[in-house]
């Protein structure tokens, strides 16, 4: 096995340890040299003391997805060595803290294993038992930079930039590395066959999560209002969206704040408070995960019968239930797309990437103020959480908010009487007002039944000319949802349709099977409802691989659903174990789909 | 909900407020709760206080949840916006309303199902934030929409027109609030205008967290014999410790106030309320002796009403968060953006 570039190393260890600035480090150092990389987080559902792990996949391909192999495994974790060492590729390498014997049982004769007295060697040298744990970290970061011929003055560049005002912890860290990386260099070939060379795949991208990224979004679409309530693996979008605020939002005089952070007593209240601040005009949204959704579902159908905007981050976990609420999975779709009782669709948004974290958060405030109703943006843990390689963010200085239909004092009071859900325009979007600008623009907003006028009814006429409207509107919708992504192959009668955090093992795919001489056309979805150019493209097809990350193919059923695509041509390709999709499971499921008479 | 609109004949003598409008410009829809409700004379007190507070309309916003108490928003002030959310829910709706502009003065309606049952995590909480709103209860002991099982107000002994007497504890909103550090806690009767104004006035004039526990006894379904929240029972064992006039800011305080019968109360608006003292007993800027003083005629089978504590020196929600004093829904874009330049240069850190 030797492979320059396209190298997956995992890292086992225990949580609560410090692990995550080490691998931090590392995955910087491959970014730095210019080589792409992708970076996993497996951790548990545990404050401290249970397995995790930190995959970092080199990839000169510059893929997103992570991939189904391991290299390179750093078994730091004894409770886990078994199972990490059954997981190296045959023909990979092991790397272990030979301070303390292994057993003698656990042993495989396919991989090549490393012993490196990590713990010893940081015992020697450091002093405390915090800081010996720690630099034991670091050093395993030294062994595999001399194995992987990772750069150390970029290593170096990287921890003086960290510990700038810290100087101290510059020379012990460094101190570290070098330890690793010389036993390395002294007792093993380095480098090994699989390493890192440098390249110039890096230049204007950055490597960022989706939760900073939709936080920083939150901030730069003019949110001021953001109430939550804590759930992994939502909880570091309102921490990003904290950070930047208190940042950019802090009057440097009077240190008073243009923004408001409520931490919510639960979701049930933190969706409430969404709504009251759009009432008023403030652009305000709440981060959350399944279990939320279903806290929330009440005010989100409220809040779509009497037309409140509100923005709506769901980083999807692992269901039913708790389920695994560390593990990612795109289980919510249709719970999202419907959810409430009573007749109700939501405008949902799928961004594949962090990148589309940061652009979809304006872009859903502007959808749900013009089209004023709820607006989804159906992320996951593996684009929140993880690390992914995206082109820089820019910002357009031309941006102006669409505040939608909201008439202002002037109007109001040349207006004879305002009409809070009367539909002027045809496009079933109606005018609103908002609190504190003028007596003639009161309305009162409820969710039981209500005429066109505004007022309360139980008029059956009445009440089905709202509703029907409201429909009218979701077609509108439909026109101003962004396109989805769709490339042709060759000429072809089979595709694949994914969406979110689906795209980038399904290119992937796309490539591999490219490879063996079979093209499929690729159509990557990211909104509901659907548009035309969907429907015609399943309609194009005669057969079309809907891959997706839950049990029940819920896509597919909205696909059925929505624009009535013929659920003969979609089989669902289903990944829903909880691990991020990769594409080697895609190529596998088209393949036995073909092997069945599915012909591509 | 009402859908009979209200005919706008009024007599051209009816007094005016200093904006030039007449009570009648502070009413709304035509109520359609039962007659007699005492629901109808909160409404008909709400309409008075800000009638004689002055209050622009279109700066008032009426909040309410579910349930009778929650539909009254609806027949007062027609000039102002309101928000009828779901059960239980009004404080988190006025929470965000009240984050996103500061400016308008919040009432929220609600009632003992409302509030101390579905929604009494979002009052609690509410109170906790020391949200800038004015919190009416109705309480009447009952659910009546859904025709006259207990509340978690009802108390001990208390008789359902059919059935068992109520056994559970009730939950009483005063002491609740008073445990919470509510800022502003008043009880008072829908039955006795003359108190009620004046303590609507002062929890609408109050920066912070003001609660008004108004018995509004529900005619239809307890108001019977062997009810606590009847209108009989109200009356006989209705007892006043403190009550409180409004004085408006143009108004000089008089010296009559004798020091320990009458204590002046400024509020951070400007203006000022007098307390005055029925019971000499009774201290309500002391929670300590507020709580004991509750308890004890509670025991006794009283209900203690008037303006129970006031603390006019913890800031409100804003204050404590140290929030812009623009509403934040009137900033203009230019100022929450960081703008281009600025974003290329904190990306330097995910390189």
């Amino acid at each position: 096995m030797a492979a320059v570039n396209d190298v997956v190393i995992k890292i086992a260890t225990v949580n609560g340890t410090g692990s995550a600035s080490a691998n931090g480090l590392l995955r910087k150092s491959i970014f730095r040299m210019g080589v792409p990389v992708v970076g996993k987080n497996y951790f548990p559902s545990n404050i401290q003391g249970l397995p995790t792990w930190y995959e970092i996949r080199v990839t000169g391909d510059g893929y997103h997805a992570r991939s189904n192999r391991v290299d390179v495994m750093v078994a730091m974790n004894a409770q886990t060595y078994a199972r990490d060492m059954a997981e190296v590729v045959p023909g990979g390498w092991l790397i272990y803290d030979s301070t303390w014997p292994r057993s003698a049982l656990l042993n495989r004769d396919d991989i090549s294993v490393i012993g490196i007295p990590l713990s010893r060697m940081c015992n020697e040298r450091f002093d405390g038992a915090r800081a010996r744990i720690l630099m034991k970290n670091i050093a395993y970061v030294g062994a595999i930079a001399a194995l992987l011929d990772i750069d150390l003055d970029v290593i170096t560049a990287l921890l003086e930039e960290t510990f700038a005002a810290k100087e101290h912890l510059i020379a012990s860290n460094m101190e570290a590395i070098r330890l690793g990386h010389d036993y390395a260099r002294e007792h093993f070939a380095c480098p090994l066959p699989v390493h890192v060379e440098r390249m110039d795949a890096t230049k204007g991208h950055i490597v960022i999560d989706g939760n900073t990224a939709a936080g920083l979004g939150c901030v730069y679409a003019g949110a001021t209002v953001g109430a939550w309530y804590p759930i992994t693996p939502s909880t570091s979008l309102m921490d990003a969206f904290r950070t930047y605020c208190s940042k950019y939002r802090v009057d440097p005089e009077t240190e008073k704040r243009t923004y408001c952070i409520i931490q919510a007593e639960d979701e049930l209240a933190a969706i409430g408070m969404v709504l009251g601040a759009n009432w008023v005009g403030a652009r305000s949204f709440t981060p959350t995960s399944g279990p939320g959704i279903s806290l929330m579902s009440e005010f989100i159908g409220f809040a779509y019968y009497a037309e409140i905007p509100a923005v709506i981050f769901n980083v999807q976990r692992t269901g039913p239930s708790t389920g695994m609420p560390t593990r990612t999975q795109q289980c919510d779709i249709v719970s999202c797309a419907y959810a409430s009782h009573g007749d109700t669709m939501h405008v949902l948004l799928f961004p594949a990437d962090p990148a589309e974290c940061f652009y979809m958060a304006p872009l859903a405030f502007d959808l749900s103020e013009r089209l004023q109703t709820p607006i989804m943006v159906l992320s996951d843990l593996d684009i929140g959480m993880n690390d992914w390689m995206v082109p820089e963010l820019e910002w357009d200085e031309n941006y102006v908010p669409d505040r939608g239909k909201v008439l202002g004092a002037e109007e109001l009071e040349q207006m004879d009487k305002f009409y809070r859900y009367l539909d002027v325009d045809g496009d079933g979007i109606t005018y609103r007002t908002l609190p504190g600008e003028h007596p003639k623009g009161a309305y009162f907003t409820r969710g039981s039944g209500h005429s066109k006028l505004g007022g309360y009814t139980e008029d059956s006429d009445e009440y089905q000319e709202v509703v029907d409207r409201l429909l009218v509107k979701w077609e509108t919708a439909r026109n101003m949802v962004p396109e989805a992504e769709i490339r042709y192959s060759k000429f072809n009668k089979a595709a694949i349709l994914t969406y979110g955090s689906g795209d980038g093992a399904c290119k992937e795919a796309l490539d591999r099977l490219e490879a063996r001489n079979i093209g499929l056309n690729y159509c990557r979805v990211k909104a509901f409802p659907f548009t035309e150019a969907v429907r015609s493209f399943i309609e194009q097809h005669e057969v079309v691989y809907v891959v997706e990350q839950n049990r029940d193919a819920q896509f597919r059923t909205l696909l059925i659903n929505d624009i009535d695509a013929d659920q003969n041509k979609l089989v669902p390709l289903l990944h829903y174990n909880g691990m991020p999709i990769n594409a080697g499971f895609v190529v596998e499921k088209v393949l036995e789909e073909i092997a069945k008479g599915r012909a591509a | 909900m009402t859908y009979i609109a209200k005919p706008r004949v009024s007599h051209p003598g009816l007094p005016k407020n200093e904006l030039g409008l007449t009570s009648r410009d502070y009413e709304g829809a035509v109520s359609t709760l039962c007659a007699g409700c005492g629901h109808d004379s909160v409404t008909a007190a709400i309409i008075q206080a800000v009638f004689e507070l002055n209050v622009e309309p279109h700066m008032l916003a009426k909040m309410s949840g579910i349930g009778c108490s929650s539909k009254t928003p609806a027949y007062f002030v027609s000039q102002s916006h309101g928000f009828n959310s779901v059960h239980g829910r009004m404080p988190s709706v006025t929470t965000g309303a009240n984050a996103g502009n500061r400016d308008l003065m919040y009432i929220g309606v609600s009632g003992d199902g409302d509030s101390l049952s579905i929604g009494v995590g979002q009052f609690v909480h509410a109170i906790r934030r020391n949200l800038n709103m004015c919190y009416v209860i109705e309480n009447n002991g009952v659910y009546g929409l859904t025709k006259g099982q207990f509340s978690a107000s009802a108390d001990i002994g208390s008789l359902p027109k059919k059935g068992m007497p109520n056994q559970q504890e009730p939950i009483d909103p005063v002491s609740t609030a008073l445990s919470l550090g509510a800022t502003y806690i008043a009880r008072s009767f829908s039955g006795d205008k003359e108190q009620l104004v004046p303590l609507l006035k002062g929890a609408l004039l109050h920066s912070g967290f003001s609660l008004v526990d108004i018995i509004s006894p529900c005619v239809t379904f307890n108001d019977h014999e062997g009810s606590t929240k009847s209108y009989a029972h109200t009356r006989e064992f209705y007892h006043h410790v403190v009550n409180i006039d409004y004085v408006h800011p143009s108004e000089e305080i008089k010296a009559a106030y004798a020091e320990g019968e009458a204590m002046p109360i400024h509020l951070h608006g400007g203006d000022t309320i007098v307390l005055r003292k029925v019971d000499e007993g009774y201290d309500p800027t002391s929670r300590a002796s507020a709580f004991k003083f509750l308890r004890d005629r509670f025991n006794a089978g009283e209900i203690t009403t008037g303006l129970l504590y006031v603390n006019e020196s913890r800031e409100e929600m804003h204050e404590l968060m140290h929030n812009a004093d623009t509403p934040l829904s009137k900033l203009k874009f230019e100022d929450l953006n960081p703008g281009a330049a600025e974003l290329e240069k904190l990306q330097r850190r995910f390189r």
